[in-house]
């Protein structure tokens, strides 16, 4: 037992690549290969289910911590570990990805080995950025999301995939370019790249020179995760990377690329430069609430389902970034958990469009029309689905948007008013969207007999649908080890949230039970 | 009388000359068109003697032969680099010259005498042995890029190489000359210790000409203007050699006169050459559609990053600029050895138009290639990640803030045009069968080792590390 809670992060991490290198030596038999992703993925989820099974509750602080000298010189370490934050995004991560490999199954059939090996190789360098704790490590991991994501989007998209491929793998690699700077500068006047060491430094304010930097670090981590999140106005790579993409790319790519910008806000920009942060929350929050509603108004007009979709998480990741900089208790536990739902929800929308998208092979919203008719357990999935994403109470969406916006509200009051506009316009685009493509009669004769969905894609649904119902109605599940995590990233933070009377664990259980009606 | 343990101190380059000789004698008694083959075993078993050699070498550290020659880590380390790429070129030339009907056996001659150069390059501590070792080294790449001799790219690029390059060598002798006239002496170490008084302003201009003229053989701006032409005339395997073995030797030799003599005056030198380097290589390489020229103008812009570790100075910076040109050297040898063997007769599929689609005809060429490419950007898990970070650390180190900048911006520039090859090679659709022939042995042979050396260089880089760090303690003493 001592064994595997030593290796265990090690183990989830490498599985994949490990697989992917097993795949390189198979033969061209596209139905092995598929079976063995599948087998790789769910083996992988299973070894991931033992984070939230012995994490123990309530502690704050990182678990399964592994930490070895990897590199003398400079002094890097290979040390990884898991809070509450980064353990649910792990799992996250595993859970989504049978479920991409499923929905590829068969709209992937050429160059099918590399496009699996592409896929556990990203699984892999996915959750290795959530586990690092080492600067280094981390930037390591980071860098090699990259390469695997661009050729999904190269080589299996559709229309201009080459202009979305490069244009995705420009933006990130130059604005974490400038991450790297800062990692430089914080290791050559720290002597190390170890997050909590720095961490350490920094609070006991011994390094030299950290107070004419702190500005130009902060900015530094800084653009790297907000191209990656997409903040408002870094967020032009997004909807091209996501309507070329493939359908499991665009599920990784919003249900788990997007959250390494916020997770990166939430543990390296306010978690190392807790001054910084405040300093900056101004505008920051003003960037995330653009982002909420121009994510929204851009999506309202699209033409495009996939394009629509893709701006909501513009709007949605905003969600999640001014919760992070509302610097209050609540408001970070719902941006957090919002990242979860996001994955779940987003990744979910973004499946049930890759299947209209196999029978009809087009996006365009006009082309649909009376869907329901035709396709009733299809409609009634994407009901469900969008009703999460627009955040309806007793689903996933309600309890995080919820917990954002009285973060900021109690931050500021104007950030809340306007936030929360966010939730209303979520719900026209969707409903709007969801009325011109299902309801009324079939209006284009090729829709008039689409197959329903056969039970691949039920198998590749229901997971989520499950998830969804249970984020929404149990979301202490997830909470409790999340709550002591951000508890201490705000540690930095709690002359700021004094006015908090209770705990807010204790808010959370009384939102709960207003939801439930008890 | 001279001891014996001198002549191991350079038994590797006694014993390929040996060989060299050997290839030279055999050449005339063997068939023609069949007998290649064995010469090229031949030199391989050279090159593999020469390895065993400098592991006795590397017992033996010391001077030898009246101090013209010096054994330490920092040469050690650069005998095995050396003997490496030449492995390698051996083995990707085996099915070159046969596919391009080269049948003069001189070949694996020059490569084995050329290494012998760039060998005793790094380890001689006499300026006038080290001029000695330039030219052997020189000429033989000379010779060796005109192999092509039926065509007219190769003899431009043969005899431009030579003319540019005599001159350059002709501006590092003079500066050899000058330095003899300020302090006394050609010993390095000697001359460190002449330096320790004020320097004349002679030694000045001695030390700007030396750099010129090795500036010209690493290719750096703004002495680099010779590489495209060149690297797009010569043979594919001797472009390997050529952009990887005399530049590692000639930073050795620049690491050696710059900072083991103590010479004054050359921070601004560098700074300046580095700068430009990296800025003219990787805007030119941005249009070219030739791999060839593309790979020569990333060659100089690598010569300007290492550039950089040199303006770090001191024992971070050397050891960078040691473990750089290691890693530069693995990756783009193995560049390189695709690129000859895609070539195909006349080296006619050169251009990037004929590598695309070149992921669904030979999917392990493409992998492997994007391995190199990806190292060239600097992208983890490679050993040129690790290159560019040490380099870009050791300037935050020395404080050279404006230097990094131009770095990483550059390298951010650098990774469109590595990715365009990528992006051809995956993702567009082939116009025309360009044909890919089977990988032979000693290709695959050569390809396994420039991709493990570049992953080890990439996830293990420690051990290499150390090594450079000694190189660099060695030639500070």
């Amino acid at each position: 037992m001592n064994f595997i809670n030593q290796n265990i992060v090690t183990i989830i991490t490498f599985l994949p690549l490990a697989g992917a290198i097993l795949l390189m030596f198979f033969p061209r038999r596209d139905r092995d290969i598929r079976f063995f992703a599948l087998a790789v993925s769910l083996v992988t989820l299973l070894a991931s289910l033992h984070l939230p099974w012995h994490f123990q509750r309530g502690a704050d602080g990182f678990q399964y911590e592994q930490n070895v000298p990897w590199i003398p010189h400079p002094n890097i370490h290979y040390h990884l570990g898991v809070d509450g934050i980064s353990m649910w995004l792990v799992v996250l991560t595993t859970f989504l990805m049978p479920l991409c490999v499923l929905i590829s199954w068969k709209s992937i059939h050429d160059r099918v080995k590399e496009f699996f090996i592409l896929m556990l190789v990203l699984e892999t360098a996915m959750i290795g950025v959530f586990v690092a704790l080492d600067l280094f490590l981390f930037y390591f991991f980071w860098e090699a999301t990259l390469i695997p994501m661009a050729l999904i989007i190269g080589m299996f998209g559709h229309g201009r995939k080459i202009h979305a491929a490069v244009k995705f793998f420009l933006y990130t690699m130059i604005a974490s370019v400038f991450m790297l700077a800062a990692v430089l500068w914080l290791y050559a006047h720290t002597g190390s790249f170890d997050f909590l060491e720095i961490q350490r430094a920094i609070q006991s304010g011994s390094v030299p020179g950290f107070a004419a930097a702190a500005q130009w670090l902060f900015l530094g981590f800084f653009v790297a995760f907000a191209v990656k999140v997409p903040m408002f106005p870094l967020h032009t790579w997004l909807p091209d990377a996501h309507v070329e993409a493939p359908t499991a790319g665009s599920v990784i790519l919003a249900g788990v690329l997007l959250k390494m910008g916020t997770y990166g806000l939430l543990r390296f920009n306010v978690g190392l430069f807790p001054e910084q942060a405040k300093a900056n929350a101004g505008w920051i929050a003003a960037l995330a609430i653009i982002g909420i509603i121009y994510g929204a108004l851009v999506a309202m007009i699209q033409p495009n389902i996939k394009r629509l979709i893709a701006y909501t998480s513009v709007s949605h990741l905003g969600f999640c970034v001014l919760g992070i900089f509302s610097f209050t208790q609540i408001g970070v536990d719902g941006a957090v958990y919002q990242m979860l739902n996001h994955g779940v929800s987003t990744g979910a929308l973004f499946m049930l469009l890759g299947m209209i998208y196999d029978r009809r092979h087009t996006y365009d919203l006009k082309e649909y029309g009376g869907l329901s008719t035709p396709m009733p357990v299809y409609a009634t999935f994407f009901t469900f689905i969008m009703l999460s994403s627009v955040g309806l109470p007793l689903l996933n969406g309600f309890v995080g948007e919820f917990m954002v916006l009285s973060g900021a509200f109690q931050a500021k009051q104007i950030w809340g008013i306007l936030a929360a506009t966010g939730v209303i316009w979520s719900a026209c685009y969707l409903l709007w969207m969801y009325q011109r493509v299902f309801q009324g009669p079939v209006t284009n004769p090729a829709n008039a007999n689409l197959p329903d969905l056969d039970a691949r894609e039920r198998i590749s649904l229901w997971p989520l649908a499950f998830a969804a119902l249970i984020m929404g109605v149990a979301p202490m599940l997830w909470l409790h080890s999340i709550d002591p995590s951000v508890a201490a990233a705000l540690k930095q933070f709690t002359n700021a949230t004094a006015h908090l009377s209770a705990p807010a664990g204790m808010q959370i259980s009384k939102v709960l039970m207003t939801v439930l009606g008890r | 009388m001279i001891p014996t343990v001198d002549y191991i101190r350079i038994l590797p380059e006694l014993v390929l000359s040996l060989f060299g000789i050997l290839i030279m004698v055999v050449d005339p008694a063997l068939p023609r068109e069949s007998g290649r083959k064995t010469l090229g075993a031949i030199a391989l078993v050279g090159i593999l003697c020469g390895l065993a050699a400098t592991l006795v070498q590397a017992q033996n550290y010391g001077d030898a032969f009246f101090g013209m020659v010096r054994v330490d880590a920092f040469s050690i380390f650069f005998h095995f680099v050396v003997l490496l790429i030449a492995l390698v070129v051996v083995l990707a030339s085996f099915n070159y010259l046969e596919v391009q009907q080269i049948y003069s056996g001189e070949y694996y001659g020059l490569i084995l005498f050329g290494t012998v150069g760039m060998m005793l390059m790094s380890s001689a501590i006499e300026l006038v042995l080290i001029f000695i070792a330039l030219e052997i080294s020189s000429i033989s790449t000379y010779v060796l890029a005109g192999f092509r001799r039926r065509t007219a790219e190769s003899a431009e690029s043969s005899l431009k190489y030579f003319l540019l390059g005599s001159f350059a060598t002709a501006f590092f002798l003079y500066g050899v000359a000058l330095v003899f006239g300020a302090t006394g002496t050609t010993n390095v170490y000697g001359i460190a210790k002449a330096l320790q008084n004020p320097p004349s302003a002679l030694v000045y201009l001695a030390v700007a000409l030396m750099f010129v003229g090795l500036g010209f053989k690493v290719a750096s701006a703004p002495f680099h203007v010779w590489t495209p032409d060149v690297y797009e005339g010569s043979p594919a395997p001797v472009v390997a050699l050529m952009s990887t073995g005399p530049k590692a030797a000639a930073f050795a030799v620049l690491l050696r006169v710059l900072f083991a003599s103590g010479a004054p005056g050359w921070f601004w030198m560098v700074w300046v050459s580095a700068a430009l380097s990296m800025t003219l290589g990787n805007i030119g390489a941005l249009v070219q559609q030739n791999i060839k020229r593309l790979l020569a103008y990333s060659s100089i812009a690598h010569a300007g990053y290492l550039l950089v570790a040199f303006a770090a100075a001191q024992q971070t910076g050397i050891s960078a600029a040691i473990f750089y040109a290691a890693s530069y050297a693995a990756m783009n040898v193995g560049a390189f050895a695709i690129v000859s063997h895609l070539a195909s007769r006349g080296e006619r599929y050169v251009t990037l138009d004929d590598y695309a689609g070149l992921g669904h005809r030979s999917p392990m060429l493409a992998a492997i290639l994007t391995l190199f490419l990806l190292s060239l950007i600097g992208i983890p898990i490679t050993g040129g990640f690790f290159a560019k970070f040490y380099v870009f650390s050791a300037a935050l180190q020395a404080n050279l803030v404006g230097l990094t900048i131009i770095g990483v911006i550059n390298s951010a520039i650098a990774a469109y045009y590595y990715l365009r090859v990528i992006v051809f090679m995956y993702m567009r659709d082939q116009r025309y069968e360009a044909p890919v022939a089977r990988i032979p042995a000693g290709l695959g042979v050569a390809l396994t080792i420039s991709a493990i050396a570049t992953i080890y260089l990439g996830v293990l880089p420690g051990r290499v590390l150390e090594y450079a760090l000694r190189g660099a303690q060695d030639l500070l003493k």
